[in-house]
């Protein structure tokens, strides 16, 4: 989930290399839809999405029925400390700062264990 | 350091630098002077030159959960020492992500065991990569790569656009000089040898000869840890192999089972 859409084919690509199978959304509103018609095993999300925030999806995402089931990588600019902290107590997961590479994206995987090491 | 055909390249783009430093016309000529008296300067370069300094944090990660969930119980188990004292021996540490790793596994698991302490020496033959992991400073992609998101706000201080590893964490580790070819210095009882992803560079007699130095060094009921670029066949021969997957092995006179 990320307002870019070259972030979510690159990401895309990536995570589909993995073996998963990928929807997009671009804000967070658009996710909220998706993970009503089905709740996904994963989640990349973006801090910074127009309409609904990355933050705000997450916070809501963790209410909804199943939220809690979700592992949910945040994935942003944002590289403080206090945004860091900020998604993990909202649920996020892990956390990725961009520019993100390949390996980063199969070290995080590995760590929330959607992914064999 | 055993160096096969296809490496020429990785040999002429580390070493000529370090030739035309030295004042050499070619590759050629610097060898030849190490035939004679060679400047001791001279081979501190050449060395920190071929010495590989890849790592990273929770490599594999597979074997830090073992480490967690079967080798430190054990260990506090069954190492009958009035010290309470838990020693581990990282070696071929490069900038340091590996004995941080288990530093932080090790800081983890300190509640559950009351009265313990741990001291973790770190080494490697290169003295320029000890002083960056001495400092424990790393980018955001070096920590990205293996520092659980977790442990990165417990254990981390964000400093400008790098990472530091909190002084709790670093105190817990020495870093040392060592060259594993060199006799063994006095550092045992070890309770953890971690050798991983370094032996593979050696020929079969001398990792042979590396791990029987090691063995010599060990709590009778420690482990060591091989990587996964690593083969075992050596290993076996000295130790008794007790996860094929992540290549951890005990003293064949250990009790584990």
């Amino acid at each position: 989930m990320d307002d870019s859409r070259v972030v979510r084919k690159v990401a895309g690509r990536i995570i589909q290399d993995f073996g998963f199978t990928c929807r997009e959304a671009e804000n967070g509103l658009k996710a909220v839809e998706l993970c009503q018609i089905e709740m996904p095993d994963v989640i990349v999300l973006d801090w910074n999405m127009p309409v609904m925030s990355g933050i705000e999806f997450l916070e809501k995402l963790r209410q909804m029925e199943n939220g809690a089931s979700p592992k949910v990588v945040m994935c942003t600019m944002e590289s403080d400390t206090d945004h860091i902290r900020r998604a993990v107590e909202a649920g996020a997961n892990e956390y990725i700062v961009k520019p993100f590479d390949r390996e980063v994206f199969r070290t995080k995987f590995m760590l929330m264990g959607v992914l064999e090491y | 350091m055993v160096l096969t055909q296809d490496k020429a390249y990785m040999l002429d783009s580390r070493l000529s630098p370090v030739a035309r430093k030295w004042g050499f016309e070619s590759l050629s000529a610097m060898t030849q002077s190490l035939r004679g008296v060679p400047n001791k300067n001279m081979i501190s370069d050449i060395v920190e030159a071929m010495s590989t300094h890849e790592t990273s944090f929770f490599r594999d990660i597979g074997p830090f959960y073992v480490l967690r969930d079967t080798l430190l119980p054990y260990l506090i188990k069954n190492t009958a020492r009035d010290t309470k004292k838990l020693r581990v021996w990282c070696n071929a540490c490069s900038s340091g992500q590996e004995p941080y790793s288990v530093a932080m596994i090790l800081k983890e698991q300190a509640a559950q065991m009351p009265g313990w302490s741990f001291e973790i020496l770190a080494t490697d033959i290169s003295h320029e990569v000890l002083e960056l992991a001495k400092d424990g400073i790393y980018t955001q992609t070096e920590v990205q790569r293996g520092v659980p998101v977790q442990y990165l706000l417990k254990y981390f201080t964000h400093k400008g656009d790098k990472w530091q590893v909190n002084a709790d964490i670093r105190s817990m580790i020495k870093f040392q000089n060592l060259n594993l070819l060199e006799p063994m210095p006095s550092i045992g009882p070890i309770d953890l040898v971690v050798c991983r992803n370094i032996l593979l560079h050696f020929d079969e007699q001398t990792q042979t000869s590396v791990m029987k130095n090691i063995a010599a060094l060990m709590n009778p009921q420690g482990f060591f840890m091989l990587g996964g670029s690593d083969t075992n066949e050596q290993a076996t021969q000295i130790f008794r192999e007790i996860d094929a997957k992540w290549k951890i092995y005990a003293l064949s006179g250990s009790n584990f089972s």
